[in-house]
């Protein structure tokens, strides 16, 4: 199981990395995405995969899934919907403003030298 | 078990939950952001003094015992840069309330700034690394809020470049945070360090120092992962740049202080002398720029640079003293950065320009101003008996005694540089012949110079003072260089 994790993690980051290097920035966003994606499912498979068990612990059980891994996952989900909301509304704002969703084009020096 | 240490964090939330409801009204946010932020600095200052007498502080939020729950844990560093945060919060608010327009001022700008100081205390307190990448997140998100506060086309421009530096940077921080769960099973700090004690030295505990090295060198701003900061931190106006400049490259810093004095002691020779390494280039890059500028903001910028890089070579060479010297020159640099920033943005106000070739003969016109700007620029430089002077002292004299003879060589070589590049400003900007600025009249510069001499007499007598400050200073550097008494004071063992 661990192992098909783990292609399933290298597929996101690869699918990220590829995305993230692109000019356009809603593609830009869909890979930080993909990213933040592939960084919560290794934290699950990190944290010890264990089939037919419950992360719940009684008097009597004698194996139970480690709950932090899941824990630790919702909030990193969490957190990353809300920084790709912000980031597709400002890419938006950005694009009325700037005219352009074109990463090349946002390089320049203009007021920066 | 005390709850005095959530105080801090506690009264800029709530801050910064009620500023929401009166967002419309300025005058009376304004004056509930200046006391809210007044009473968080006295708060803090009574916990130093409480760390002080009673030794380390923890909470262990809703009774969870301290290796299962999220703890809190106040020593001397985390209390002493929780009461300079505060302090330049407080100071950063009352420069705004001149600055920033009554329009932005709506737009929930306190509540943003209150959120970042949430974030940025929070991340001194906690004693939980997934805790630590959760109130990161807070302080970014309202980071990413103060940068494109105003709506400007660079500030658009150059936040979608921030943010997406950091949002790679967190989850490389979670994958980090991964791997060192996997290793050793735990998520508290002190616990973490127990394990990895008793692990010993392995390949994957220095893989995932380097890894750590890397999320928070990001948000640190050391050599190969700087290259997002200058332009960042040139897009907003200064209370918000003195905000950025001042706390969240030092968050980062904070970070590996912690990180690399509490984990990772058993491969030294290669993680701490990494460290060193990338502390000297990082030195040298930022003397590099703050010298190659003839713009006042890049130069103060570059400058941030050049004091990671020292802060950081004290951490490499790892002895008490020069730890000592860390958190000195740490708490020393938070406080001038600030001022030095809010200076600039007094001048920037002024002429219109942040070109250095298109401003002179300030000082005429304007002699308060010149003269803090002089008196910051000499502590920035570390000339004693101002601030800055100490900390760098003990960080080159171990430096030597450790023989790292080029490392402090270039400490040393870097002041004067720093010097320089600062009074390059003071000679071609403040000396000269004055001229006239187009919209001059308009601004109050008596007022605006409230925040920043503050903040320079706090750093003069930071300095002076020295025989006071030193014991905190060296309780906390005592901490840092013997972690047995944090895992003490948490475990509770």
């Amino acid at each position: 199981m661990e192992i098909v994790m783990a292609f399933v993690i290298g597929i996101l980051f690869m699918s990220a990395t590829y995305l993230m290097l692109s000019k356009s920035l809603l593609r830009i966003i869909v890979g930080t995405g993909l990213l933040s994606h592939g960084a919560h499912l290794l934290i699950l498979t990190m944290g010890g995969l264990k089939r037919g068990t419950v992360p719940l612990l009684d008097e009597k059980a004698s194996a139970y899934t480690d709950p932090i891994p899941q824990a630790l996952i919702l909030t990193a989900i969490v957190i990353s919907f809300g920084v790709t909301a912000f980031f597709l509304v400002l890419a938006y704002r950005a694009y009325q403003e700037l005219g352009t969703d074109n990463m090349e084009r946002l390089r320049g020096t203009e007021g920066n030298d | 078990m005390i709850n005095f240490l959530i105080l801090p964090i506690l009264i800029p939330f709530l801050t910064g939950i009620l500023l929401i409801f009166f967002a419309k009204n300025v005058s009376l946010s304004r004056w509930i952001a200046g006391i809210s932020s007044f009473i968080t600095i006295i708060v803090s200052a009574l916990l130093v003094q409480k760390v002080r007498v009673d030794g380390i502080q923890t909470l262990d939020v809703s009774s969870w015992q301290a290796p299962f729950g999220i703890t809190l844990v106040s020593d001397m560093l985390s209390a002493l840069l929780v009461l300079t945060t505060s302090i330049i919060l407080f100071t950063c608010v009352i420069f705004s309330f001149k600055t920033i327009s009554k329009e932005q001022e709506r737009f929930y700008y306190y509540s943003a700034m209150n959120f970042l100081a949430v974030g940025v205390i929070g991340a001194f307190t906690t004693g939980d690394i997934f805790n630590l990448f959760v109130f990161f997140e807070v302080l970014l998100m309202s980071s990413y809020v103060l940068l494109v506060h105003g709506g400007s086309k660079i500030q658009l421009r150059e936040s979608l470049k921030y943010i997406l530096v950091n949002v790679i940077s967190s989850a490389l921080f979670v994958i980090t945070v991964a791997y060192l769960y996997s290793v050793v099973g735990t998520l508290n700090m002190a616990h973490i360090s127990v394990r990895l004690s008793e692990i010993g030295e392995s390949g994957i505990v220095t893989v995932i120092a380097v890894l750590f090295l890397i999320v928070f060198g990001l948000k640190g701003a050391i050599f190969p992962l700087y290259f997002w900061m200058p332009g960042s931190y040139y897009a907003p106006p200064a209370p918000i740049l003195a905000l950025f400049g001042a706390l969240l490259t030092k968050v980062g810093v904070y970070s590996i202080m912690r990180t690399y004095t509490l984990f990772f002691l058993d491969d030294k020779d290669y993680t701490h002398q990494l460290l060193g390494i990338l502390a000297i280039i990082t030195i040298i890059v930022g003397v590099i720029g703050a010298i190659a500028y003839s713009n006042i903001k890049k130069i103060v910028i570059y400058n941030i640079i050049v004091a990671v890089g020292v802060i950081l070579f004290g951490v490499a060479i790892m002895t008490p003293e020069s730890l000592t010297g860390s958190v000195s020159y740490l708490i020393h640099d938070m406080i001038i950065k600030a001022a030095l920033f809010l200076l600039i943005g007094i001048v920037i106000a002024i002429t219109g320009t942040s070109d250095l070739r298109k401003i002179s003969g300030l000082i005429k016109r304007y002699p308060g101003l010149g003269w803090t700007f002089f008196i910051a620029a000499l502590a920035l430089a570390g000339i004693p008996p101002l601030s800055g002077f100490i900390g760098k002292l003990l960080i080159v004299q171990e430096g030597f005694k450790e023989e790292h003879y080029w490392g402090a060589g270039i400490v040393l070589m870097s002041s004067l540089l720093v010097l320089f590049s600062i009074m390059k400003i003071f000679i071609k900007g403040f000396w000269g012949t004055p001229q006239a600025y187009k919209e001059e009249e308009a601004v109050p510069v008596r007022k605006l110079l409230v925040a920043p001499v503050i903040l320079v007499i706090i750093s003069v007598l930071y300095g002076a003072g020295s025989e006071f400050v030193l014991p905190y200073i060296s309780q906390a550097a005592e901490t840092l260089s013997n972690p047995s008494i944090y895992i003490e004071a948490v475990l509770k063992e």
